[in-house]
């Protein structure tokens, strides 16, 4: 009987998303029920609370990246932060020039925000990454144009887990004087942050990938030396009129609690993720044609993205639905989409579309990973079994050099 | 990505998985597909001097689709002569595992393995 009852595929997707911390639901609910004023209400203490609550979670915020409470703006999520940011700031400095500088790798929202200021007339450059997923210094400095006005590069890559030289690369913009964003959504909680040093204009957060809730994010807006935004969203002047929009209370004090816990516990949670991390890539790394994409050493721990060759993708997602994990195929629609950002490294088709993203977070246990390394081995053996492409590269054929009947 | 119950079972519990001696004269050995495509299908008849199939075998790399379906053919295959082995439309692989319409190359594929498979013995057997 127990057999039929379906189980609940193990959560390695902490790069999707995470669960929200029971401290910081805790937090919330007062001010969902009790606490529920308009935090600009200025003539009654219903308002008082709320606004203590939002200030102090602007100060939470603020304190894990070191930075002024002064310089944060609450938005819905690192979505409205990057797309406030990029279009914010090019609009407001469109006098320098019309030039925008990034990253092939970049999510999603940043390159359709490039997108969009390509349509208005702006010119991009969108920046190949090495093979290892980082951005090559030279070249990130001779894409920089007397017109460049802005550029933008991802703290952490949410694919593959890399790091980028953040620091080194705000020199360069400082520099040339080229406005400098950072999407740091896939950062916060994982790496040390320290704006005060990090030469960085505009910084983009997320709360639901650091254990707070969904529909809420932050944009650090440097004050020293001032950087100036176009409001892309107008009303009540909310956010010194970066952001209008009654504030979403309880959302943002959830992210205050998540943000002060990551501070808190941030060293000996990456320890521990780390050990998993290691193990889980001992064990896959027992097999046999088995390939990490993106840098292992400037990652961070919690993100494994492997390649298994020779086994097709979308039978791969089949063998694995016993786990919560992203592939590097979406095959949501007719044909299978390899993923973009592991085609920018130069992987080819077959490896990009047989990658697995794990990543592992605060709540995934030993057990958990030792489940993983089990079932994938068990499947990827019966994959392989199956296929004739592993027959023939154990045979010693070159498949590049075979030639394929087209169909 | 719904499949049908018939792929599901053909993919956990594939038939007639394996490689027959390609040299072995009885033998014919059909290969479609492409890696880049994402489906390559082999398949692997063995026929008695009387024209009958008597085993067959096959690898697949692609999705459980292709699986199922060239797992199918190889239980369709056994005890059929040459010329009812080529009649083997693709429609009723498609039909017999409810492909959706987007999977039905996979079995066009099948039955391109098959008519290769027949033809590689044909030409070996210089008929």
């Amino acid at each position: 009987m127990t057999q039929d009852i379906a189980r609940k595929p193990i959560y390695l997707d902490y790069s999707s998303t995470t669960p929200i911390d029971p401290r910081v639901a805790e937090k919330m609910i007062p001010f969902i029920t009790e606490h529920f004023g308009n935090p600009a209400s200025r003539s009654h203490s219903f308002g008082w609370t709320a606004e203590k609550g939002v200030e102090e979670a602007r100060e939470e915020v603020a304190k894990l990246v070191n930075a002024d409470p002064r310089e944060i703006v609450w938005t819905s999520g690192a979505t409205e932060s990057n797309n406030l940011a990029i279009k914010g700031a090019s609009h407001f400095y469109s006098t320098k020039g019309k030039h925008i500088l990034t990253v092939a790798t970049e999510h999603k929202c940043v390159i359709d925000s490039f997108r969009e200021l390509e349509r208005e007339g702006y010119t991009a450059t969108y920046l190949e990454p090495e093979p290892n997923g980082l951005v090559d210094l030279e070249k990130f400095k001779k894409a920089i144009r007397p017109d460049t006005v802005l550029a933008s590069v991802m703290f952490v890559n949410n694919e593959i887990g890399v790091i980028q030289d953040i620091e080194a690369l705000g020199n360069i913009c400082r520099e040339q004087k080229v406005i400098f964003h950072v999407d740091a959504a896939q950062a916060t909680g994982k790496v040390n942050i320290d704006l005060e040093k990090l030469p960085v204009d505009l910084m983009s957060f997320s709360a639901h990938k650091t254990y707070g809730p969904k529909g809420i994010g932050a944009l650090y807006v440097r004050r020293k030396p001032r950087i100036r935004i176009e409001a892309q969203m107008h009303g009540g002047g909310h956010e010194r009129g970066m952001r209008s929009g009654t504030l979403a209370t309880h959302q943002i004090v959830g992210m205050g609690e998540a943000f002060r816990i990551a501070r808190i516990e941030m060293q000996l949670e990456n320890e521990r993720i780390r050990k998993l991390r290691d193990k889980l890539l001992h064990g896959l790394q027992d097999m046999e044609e088995v390939y990490v994409n993106g840098d292992l050493k400037q990652r961070i721990e919690h993100n494994l993205n492997i390649s298994f060759n020779y086994v097709e993708g979308e039978s791969l997602i089949m063998a694995v639905k016993d786990i919560a994990v992203s592939s590097g195929s979406a095959c949501t629609s007719a044909s299978l989409e390899p993923s973009y950002v592991l085609r920018a490294l130069g992987r080819s088709d077959e490896l990009a579309h047989s990658s697995i993203r794990f990543s592992i977070g605060r709540f995934t246990t030993e057990a958990d990973v030792d489940f993983t390394i089990q079932l994938l081995k068990e499947k990827i053996q019966k994959l392989r079994e199956l296929s004739p492409l592993w027959d023939m590269f154990k045979d010693g054929i070159d498949i590049s050099k075979v030639e394929w009947a087209a169909h | 990505m719904a499949y049908s119950e018939k792929v599901l079972d053909h993919y956990e519990n594939p038939r007639n998985v394996g490689t027959l001696d390609k040299d072995d004269p009885h033998v014919g050995t059909g290969m479609v597909g492409a890696p880049a495509c994402g489906d390559v299908m082999k398949l692997q008849i063995k026929v008695s001097d009387d024209g009958v199939i008597q085993d067959a075998k096959f690898k697949t790399y692609g999705c459980g689709s292709a699986i199922a379906s060239s797992s199918l053919v190889t239980e369709w295959l056994k005890g059929k002569t040459l010329d009812q082995a080529s009649e083997i439309k693709n429609s009723a692989i498609a039909e017999e595992l409810s492909l959706p319409p987007v999977k039905i190359h996979c079995s066009v594929l099948a039955e391109d393995a098959i008519k290769s498979a027949i033809a590689d013995l044909k030409s070996k057997q210089g008929k």
